[in-house]
């Protein structure tokens, strides 16, 4: 498949928020229920805001790749079939719950509603439950939304769904380990301890989708393509000869060195060298996790760039030669 | 419940994509607006086109076959590229099966273009909107139209009759009748996308001729002893004469 790079960035930009609000939720949670002991106090409110305009980033993205923008409230309607239209409903709600919640600590109008035994609910702490259901939901849409495509064999597998989630969290993870260090507040230990979990684990996970993919064979071969049982069919003509959608859309251009080097470079920049940079990182150490944090995003973006390479489409035996 | 469909002979089709540029000029003239053209008179024309005749060659010189194989969309019984349209605007109409755009209605994502393995959808890249064969539903209910030409466009223009139209739920159709008579196949069946279309496959055509047929046994000249002219040089009138 052509890479889109706009896809490329809402995906990118909406995971490391989803993973962002996730790090930071679940560390207040953490210290209600007395396992962590450095709570990351009003920061919770700056994460928030991070992490809903990183959403706002995405969608603004998506938008350049819909040919009709002014048209995209439409995308709501088919949620009952269209996991693409379940993202269109789940990311506004992510977005709007997070938002909620950040103005609601930040203009301090939160009130408790209920007790669970003797940790105290406030509706902030709710609301930002609803807000980890959707972003929990945003991340299943998203990724579905390429898994579901049967055809498209290197993408439809559960690796597709485990990968972004993991990679989400991963960047969303370092990145609070950024905001830790450079607060000077929140627990860096357990920030830190998961990024580089879980990291560790979207590499293992992308590994293993990587030497799945390089072992696919697709079932379509021109013989089931036109319907013709020789073993010998040369295409002589596609029927255009300036090319067409279908040569532009589902065919990349870049040559093998490229793909190699691109693959090399996610591997170090988005998995290996952030992991031995948190390692080695501490709570003092702004530049580390500064680099760590922008290595990381510019190989997951790259990493996505490779999803729609790796990608081959069924339709592309009816396209081998113009003419 | 009515599934219309063509049935493309590839047996008969000769390649002359006068269904290709009859499809263009009445899909091109239609309410939806002209389908996009660039660099029609260039060097490297491209444009949006719903039906395009391909071409392969079989086999290995000197025993070769050339087939030209026209490629629209197959208006599948279970289209892949329907359920996935997050705005209803691809649809598949039950009363006659013929899968649709609204253009209306479109966004433009290319989501079921990347969800249709045929590679049936093109994007219009003036529009902006997805568009493929309609099997021209504008002329099929058309009262208008005498009633034989309420038919797809490319079946009337097809020189050698390659392209069948009708119900392939109906066993009585024209187009069920080919397909049955001749093994009409889908394309790419392992993705069980069931298309409504169907091909035709080549056939090995051999005519038995006799001997019978050509001289008569029971020739009354060859009693009397006279079937066996003379060759003369004289013109007859069966040499001078276009029956």
């Amino acid at each position: 498949m052509k890479p889109a790079f706009s896809v490329i960035f809402l995906t990118t930009l909406i995971g490391a928020g989803q993973g962002l609000f996730l790090a930071y939720y679940s560390a207040e949670w953490l210290v209600m229920l007395n396992i962590l002991q450095i709570s990351a106090g009003g920061y919770i409110v700056h994460a928030a805001g991070i992490s809903f305009l990183l959403m706002v980033g995405g969608l603004v993205a998506s938008f350049f790749h819909l040919g009709h923008p002014e048209r995209a409230w439409r995308a709501a309607a088919m949620w009952r079939t269209s996991w693409l239209s379940r993202e269109v409903i789940a990311l506004p709600l992510a977005m709007g719950t997070v938002l909620v919640f950040a103005l609601i600590r930040y203009f301090e109008i939160d009130f408790q509603v209920l007790a669970l035994g003797r940790v105290p609910l406030s509706l902030s702490t709710l609301i930002g439950f609803v807000a980890v259901l959707a972003i929990v939901a945003l991340f299943a849409c998203t990724a579905m939304i390429y898994a579901s495509l049967k055809f498209l064999r290197q993408w439809h597998s559960p690796l597709t769904v485990l990968n972004f989630f993991l990679m989400g969290t991963a960047s969303g993870f370092t990145l609070a380990t950024l905001l830790a260090v450079a607060t000077g507040a929140g627990p860096f230990g357990y920030f830190c301890g998961m990024a580089i979990f879980l990291t560790l684990a979207a590499l293992l996970s992308r590994l293993f989708s990587l030497s799945r993919n390089r072992r696919l064979r697709s079932p379509s071969t021109l013989q089931s393509a036109i319907g013709v049982h020789h073993p010998t069919i040369r295409q002589i003509a596609q029927g255009a000869m300036g090319g067409s959608f279908n040569t532009r859309a589902f065919m990349h251009t870049y040559g093998a060195g490229v793909v190699r080097l691109a693959r090399r470079f996610f591997l170090l920049a988005g998995f290996v060298l952030p992991l031995l940079l948190l390692v080695i990182s501490d709570a003092d150490t702004l530049v580390l996790c500064s680099i760590a944090l922008l290595l990381q995003v510019l190989g997951l973006l790259t990493e996505r760039w490779y999803f729609f390479i790796e990608a081959e489409h069924p339709q592309n035996v009816y396209y081998q030669m113009i003419s | 419940m009515t599934q219309l469909a063509l049935v493309i002979d590839l047996n008969t089709c000769v390649g002359c994509h006068a269904c290709v540029t009859s499809c263009k000029e009445w899909n091109t003239s239609g309410e939806a607006g002209p389908m996009v053209d660039r660099n029609p008179y260039g060097a490297d024309p491209t444009g949006t086109f719903f039906n395009r005749v391909q071409t392969f060659e079989v086999g290995e010189y000197p025993s070769t076959q050339t087939i030209h194989f026209p490629k629209s969309c197959l208006h599948c019984e279970d289209p892949p590229c329907v359920p996935v349209c997050p705005t209803g605007a691809s649809y598949k109409r039950p009363e006659d099966g013929i899968v649709l755009v609204d253009y209306d209605k479109c966004i433009g994502c290319e989501y079921c273009s990347w969800a249709c393995p045929y590679g049936a959808r093109e994007i219009d890249e003036q529009q902006k909107v997805m568009k493929k064969c309609t099997l021209c539903v504008d002329r099929l209910y058309d009262e208008s139209l005498p009633e034989a030409e309420r038919k797809p466009v490319c079946v009337l223009s097809c020189p050698t009759s390659a392209r069948i139209y009708g119900d392939i739920h109906d066993p009585e159709s024209e187009a069920s009748r080919a397909i049955n008579a001749a093994s009409g196949y889908q394309l790419m069946p392992e993705w069980g996308t069931q298309p409504a279309n169907h091909y035709l496959p080549r056939r090995k055509v051999n005519i038995a001729v006799h001997e019978e047929d050509l001289q008569r046994v029971d020739n009354p000249l060859r009693k009397e002893d006279r079937g066996q002219r003379a060759p003369t040089t004289r013109t007859t009138l069966d040499d001078s004469t276009s029956w």
